[in-house]
């Protein structure tokens, strides 16, 4: 009998957490998204559902281009920061907690600063850029700043500890005994890394892309700071909609609109990655 | 492995350039900088550290700011886990409901998080203040404490916590020297996700503050003035305390092994 | 008058139940089923309830001043002058980021009826100050008590547009959103707005984000004064703007970093704020600033007393007290943007005379900069944001953000 509650009391603070501060504010918010009115007169239900369709056919290329800057990111670190976690969870030893803990030092720092510097460090005729244009190594034109590819390399750049973490924390539990004994069985390293490390560490790859993606996507400063003329995402439309415009229920539609595709995009993703343990745990 | 001496290269790389802005931040903590705009190098000065709490207003956000981070950081660990390890151990009804929630809490843009949250906070007649940041950062922080928590479940055997029962352990003994310390990696990982994401916290916090300012919340406004450079040396302290605990316990790690 | 009337014009219904996790529910559901409720303001009330309001107010020994962080010197020295005056015991707290978001931020709780907590508040002229005001969030002033902004506020910063005769704000800085230039790049004298539009500074023209930032901007290239512009106004200066972008004319589209942008030559000439140019020609960088021949933008930030205040009396003694001269000049040295003040020019020319080394030379700096004290001919250039509407409002936003934010 108590081993069967002890899940339900295992999430019941979780819970009360997760009821009382997002569902009840997204029930609201939900009402908000098909209201109709502005800020002066107020806003009253119509059950106005054109709101989402107006609102995903002004900003559908935004969308789009969120989803695809977040995609590029996540692949970005999941490329960048796998084979950080791989070392660290293998060959870190007694340092492993230090080598996390220096990662994520920098994001202890204001994004402000980090943003800052980035600037500084990037500028079209600064001390990076500058220098190689001084060499002849560079077009005299050449920037980054104010691109897309500047946009994606922030996002990475931002999000990258929270894919490293997770991918670690699933490696960490490989026994390096398990590698040992496959590298006996399959000879190649190549072949146990695929038949052995790569199955074993899907949890928390799952996890990593989960904790990157989602909120590279719905991400409002990177494009700002970064971007050009042509960078705008999801994140900032939202929040242009709520907090210039006053135009609550289009700012609520967006973000509805936004949650749902991340929820397809996750759910189709752990399908495709089609182990047992991530399908588990992302749908039951 | 052979091919360790290249990754251990290739992973401080990787730290290097995650705190490159960094060293940028630090070099202008030292910068005697002749008007409010604080980046142009202008000579080296040291006055900034002397005169690193004249400015009330962010001497009182940075505290509250680590404290806030720390309380959060406590609660999110702790009902966080809970939930990793009730996804990630065992069924129970409303597990798919359960898993949708947390994954709702990481795709909630964050704006909406925050004005959604202030809105009940306002009907509920709740006063803005510390408490009401903490709410809301666990909140925020909490999906990301359950999701590594539950990666790191996935990967154990659920045979050694029979074990430990057969053996006669009570509950609690199991999860303290059982399954507690084969958690632990996730745990941390996750403790520290949320203390970086709390402390470095701007839209969400910007909504349910009331008038108790964080460290963000305060380097936001001075943007439009210019910041002080007593920001970058609070910055390079935060930093430099950081990289020495590191040191500290890299030391302590040479000791035990 | 009602006198329960009086009192909801300034006092928060406060109900002192602090409720449980059930009721924070209920309210939340409570939240849901009516979402956000509107409340025009009763188009303001009559002339004798604002002096029946004003008469019951009595002084209460203490204020709470909310402001933008480096907005007051450090130390607070004219607060602690304030203090001394008046025994009147102020709180000051750095906690408005931005416009926008602290109106966000405020509305839902002066929509219910709860006090912010801050006896002034400083909000920028624009789109969320006229929504405080007609919503009915901002306590009418009380001019009897405001003898030192009678007598010395600047003419041009009484009577403007979004707030005649100064009902219910008064300015505590101002600034000029101009054109800034990197003499390092750009090798002539740049007078006119088409220079942003000058096909030889490709991608390197900086433009502000803000919708009625450019908007402004757009209306001065097609020669329109925007206080007076049309929706017909907005349509081609979008067109003119679109143009500019799609020409690839625009590096990109701003909210603050266009200064260190163009101080390091990311881009060669942009929109911008004069006291942001003032400060990196005080670091000596190459950064010039005019007004173009077409005209330039003047914003102010305003005080106002925000509904449900504690302290409204103490609160209109702060504002004036900021109004004499001396203290203003204080301000000004420390702020650098334009001080809405008369006479504060001369204190500052005495100071000078009196200073020595570097002070002497910020303060002379200060004192010869037209970003500081701008001369007759520029003010005659500058014009305010178009006040709009809320119907406008949502037209002008669409035409201006469809070009910024694609």
């Amino acid at each position: 009998m108590r081993r069967r509650l002890t899940p339900y009391l295992l999430a019941l603070p979780a819970w009360l957490w997760l009821a009382i501060f997002l569902v009840v504010p997204l029930a609201a918010m939900a009402s908000v998204s098909t209201q109709t009115g502005n800020v002066i007169d107020g806003f009253q239900q119509t059950f106005t559902f054109a709101n989402y369709t107006d609102a995903i056919s002004r900003n559908s290329p935004q969308l789009l281009r969120s989803l695809w800057y977040g995609a590029a990111a996540t692949v970005a670190m999941l490329v960048l920061g796998y084979p950080v976690a791989y070392w660290i969870a293998f060959k870190g030893g007694a340092r492993k907690s230090v080598y996390l803990f220096l990662l994520l030092l920098p994001f202890f720092v204001s994004f402000v600063l980090r943003t800052i510097s980035w600037g500084f460090l990037l500028a079209d005729d600064g001390i990076l850029f500058g220098t190689l244009k001084g060499w002849g190594l560079l077009p005299a034109d050449f920037h980054v700043l104010a691109t897309s590819f500047a946009v994606i390399a922030g996002l990475t750049y931002n999000w990258l500890p929270f894919m490293i973490l997770p991918i670690y924390v699933g490696l960490e539990r490989v026994d390096p005994r398990v590698i040992e004994a496959s590298q006996d069985l399959y000879a190649t390293k190549t072949t146990t890394f695929r038949k052995v490390v790569l199955p074993l560490s899907l949890p928390g790859v799952f996890a990593g892309v989960l904790m990157t993606f989602v909120p590279a996507v719905a991400d409002p400063i990177n494009a700002a700071v970064l971007g050009g003329t042509q960078n705008t995402m999801i994140g900032n439309i939202i929040q242009t909609e709520y907090l210039t415009n006053a135009q609550y229920p289009t700012a609520s539609a967006l973000s509805f609109t936004l949650m749902a595709v991340l929820l397809i995009g996750i759910f189709t993703y752990a399908k495709a990655l089609g182990t047992e343990n991530v399908l588990e745990a992302a749908a039951r | 492995m052979k091919n360790g001496g290249f990754l251990k290269l290739y992973t401080w790389l990787i730290i290097i350039w995650l705190s490159s802005p960094i060293a940028v931040m630090v070099l202008f903590g030292f910068n005697d900088k002749q008007s409010k705009s604080n980046t142009t190098w202008q000579g080296f000065t040291l006055k900034w550290y002397g005169k690193l709490f004249e400015i009330e207003g962010l001497t009182g956000a940075l505290v509250n700011s680590l404290l806030i981070a720390l309380a959060a950081t406590v609660v999110t660990v702790v009902i966080g886990t809970m939930l990793g390890l009730a996804l990630g151990r065992h069924r129970f009804r409303g597990q798919g409901a359960t898993n949708f929630l947390v994954f709702a809490a990481i795709s909630t843009p964050e704006l909406v998080m925050g004005a959604s949250l202030l809105s009940l906070f306002v009907s509920a007649n709740l006063p803005r203040d510390a408490v009401t940041i903490i709410i809301a950062h666990v909140l925020f922080s909490l999906s990301f404490v359950t999701v590594t928590v539950r990666a790191r479940v996935l990967t154990l055997d659920p045979s050694l916590e029979e074990a430990a029962k057969d053996l006669g352990a009570s509950p609690w003994g199991t999860f303290r020297q059982v399954t507690l310390p084969a958690i632990l990696p996730g745990v941390a990982a996750g403790g520290m996700l949320a203390f970086a994401l709390s402390i470095d916290d701007y839209v969400v916090t910007s909504f349910v503050n009331g008038s108790t300012m964080t460290f963000p919340l305060w380097i936001v406004g001075s943007v439009k003035t210019g910041i002080p450079p007593q920001v970058n040396v609070m910055g390079t302290l935060i930093f430099g305390i950081g990289v020495l605990i590191a040191v500290a316990n890299s030391i302590a790690a040479r000791r035990r092994a | 008058m009602d006198p329960l009337m009086l009192r909801g014009m300034t006092q928060p219904r406060t109900r002192r139940n602090v409720l449980k996790l059930a009721g924070l529910s209920a309210a939340g559901l409570a939240l849901a089923a009516c979402g956000v409720q509107g409340q025009k303001a009763q188009n303001s009330p009559k002339p004798e309830a604002v002096k029946d309001f004003w008469s019951q107010q009595k002084k209460n020994g203490k204020v709470v001043f909310a402001n933008w962080p480096e907005y007051m010197p450090e130390g607070q020295a004219p607060l602690k002058q304030f203090q001394q005056a008046t025994g009147i015991a102020y709180e000051y707290k750095e906690v408005i980021q931005e416009n926008a978001e602290f109106f966000g931020k405020v509305r839902p709780v002066l929509q219910a009826g709860q006090s912010l907590g801050y006896d002034i508040v400083v909000m920028t002229n624009g789109v969320q100050l006229q929504h405080m005001i007609d919503l009915g969030f901002v306590v009418e002033l009380d001019h009897k008590q405001l003898p030192n902004f009678a007598a010395n506020a600047g003419e041009k910063y009484k009577n403007r547009a979004y707030d005649p005769g100064n009902k219910y704000t008064v300015p505590y800085t101002s600034g000029i959103t101009g054109i800034a230039y990197n003499t390092k790049y750009v090798k002539e004298d740049i007078t006119s707005i088409q220079s942003l539009f000058d096909p030889k500074y490709k991608g390197r023209v900086g433009m502000m984000a803000d919708a009625q930032e450019i908007g402004n901007f757009g209306c001065f290239a097609i020669g329109v004064d925007p206080e007076k512009s049309t929706e017909a106004d907005w349509n081609k200066a979008g067109e003119l703007l679109k143009k500019q972008r799609d020409d690839g004319l625009v590096r990109k589209y701003y909210d603050q970093g266009y200064i260190d942008a163009v101080a390091k030559g990311d881009v060669w000439l942009t929109m911008a704020w004069s006291g942001d140019v003032f400060q990196r020609q005080l670091a000596g960088e190459p950064v010039k600033f005019i007004v173009p021949q077409e005209g330039g933008t003047i914003w102010t930030d305003n005080m106002l007393i925000p509904k449900g205040a504690a302290n409204p009396v103490d609160a209109l003694m702060l504002m004036d007290h900021l109004y004499q001269p001396a203290v203003a000049a204080e301000l000004e040295e420390f702020i650098q943007y334009i001080s809405p003040v008369n006479g504060v020019v001369d204190i500052l020319k005495q100071k000078a005379a009196e200073a020595k080394g570097e002070d002497k030379e910020a303060l002379d700096l200060m004192i010869e900069s037209p970003l500081i004290f701008p001369s007759e001919e520029d003010y005659a250039k500058l014009r305010s944001y178009r006040t709009l509407t809320t119907a406008e409002e949502q037209v002008y936003n669409r035409v201006f953000q469809s070009i910024t934010q694609a």
